[in-house]
């Protein structure tokens, strides 16, 4: 458990150290810098005109869909990892099962291909 | 040393997860929502368990938090009007939080009191000679097997639904072949008249 958590500290440091750099860079130049804020200063503003509508906009339901179908792969995906690394350990029932269990997403796969979702028109 | 970790993890974890609730603006509250994700993967490797920590980051990161900005951005509906309404929903979402607290309360209780009753075996998925991915690959795939086949069959019942569910032909859409394109010939597409001279106008 100890080597563990040794393995785990350069990523601490590294995050420790990427916090305490994004903080003294907003910070300096908070401090630095020279504060002057009048109302045309303080408000948006969209390459010099004045934004046209609300940022949050209806977007496209495929945008959706093309996410949603990401999740399922990067699953399955994700899956796969614990079956790689134990495959000598589980035999040949282990690998059926991943089989079977990649045979069913095949299914889907054709079936989303043969529907046309994975083109954008 | 770990224990300093685990109280910044689970503080941080804990105060993302009230200002996701008490954030007045959605997208403050996915991203809190992440940043108590990434908390969740600190416990997780302070438990020694890798590979949940990873997933956590892989998939609620990567992919389910993109997809909450999708649904935000895509309602595009007023959120202050939607807040008017909370207290003729606060008797709903009362019985789900206290049957969520409940369900909390009694896998802690199943925890200290009865592992092998709930969990059926005595299996830990964490260990000090194994890593946690290879325990788990050990038994995922054959012990529960049954499992394992449900979590397929769940994935292509979502992604069945999803396509069903958003996608639609559109017709009005000209889309380039490029095989047609290839395979036609000379006589379908060249006309070649022979003109007299002076009469072409």
């Amino acid at each position: 458990m100890e080597s563990l958590y040794i393995e785990y500290l350069p990523i601490a440091i590294f995050i420790a150290f990427a916090f305490g750099l994004a903080i003294l860079f907003a910070l300096s130049s908070w401090l630095i810098g020279k504060q002057l804020p009048d109302s045309e200063k303080l408000s948006p503003y969209e390459c010099g005109f004045e934004p046209f509508e609300d940022a949050r906009i209806q977007f496209d339901v495929r945008f959706y869909l093309v996410a949603i179908l990401f999740i399922i792969f990067d699953l399955e995906v994700a899956f796969l990892f614990p079956w790689a690394v134990s495959l000598s350990n589980i035999g040949i029932l282990g690998f059926i099962s991943m089989m079977i269990f990649l045979f069913l997403l095949t299914i889907g796969f054709v079936y989303e291909w043969k529907k046309g979702a994975l083109e954008w028109d | 040393m770990v224990s300093i970790f685990f109280y910044l993890f689970a503080f941080i974890l804990i105060f993302s997860s009230v200002f996701v609730i008490t954030a007045k603006n959605p997208v403050h509250s996915v991203f809190f929502l992440i940043l108590s994700f990434f908390n969740a993967t600190g416990l997780f490797v302070l438990m020694g368990a890798e590979f949940l920590a990873m997933l956590l980051l892989i998939v609620y990161v990567g992919a389910v938090a993109v997809l909450f900005l999708f649904v935000i951005m895509m309602l595009n509906i007023d959120f202050k009007s939607l807040r008017t309404g909370i207290m003729k929903n606060a008797r709903l979402g009362l019985i789900i939080g206290v049957v969520l607290l409940a369900e909390i309360i009694f896998s802690i209780m199943g925890m200290h009191y009865g592992k092998d009753k709930i969990l059926g075996t005595n299996l830990s998925v964490v260990s000090n000679e194994i890593e946690n991915t290879r325990l788990l690959g050990n038994v995922l795939y054959t012990d529960y097997i049954y499992l394992f086949q449900t979590a397929g069959l769940i994935l292509l019942v979502a992604m069945v639904g999803a396509i069903v569910l958003t996608h639609r032909k559109r017709d009005n859409v000209r889309k380039q072949d490029a095989t047609k394109q290839v395979l036609r010939n000379k006589s379908e597409t060249l006309n070649i008249n022979d003109i007299e001279i002076g009469k072409g106008a």
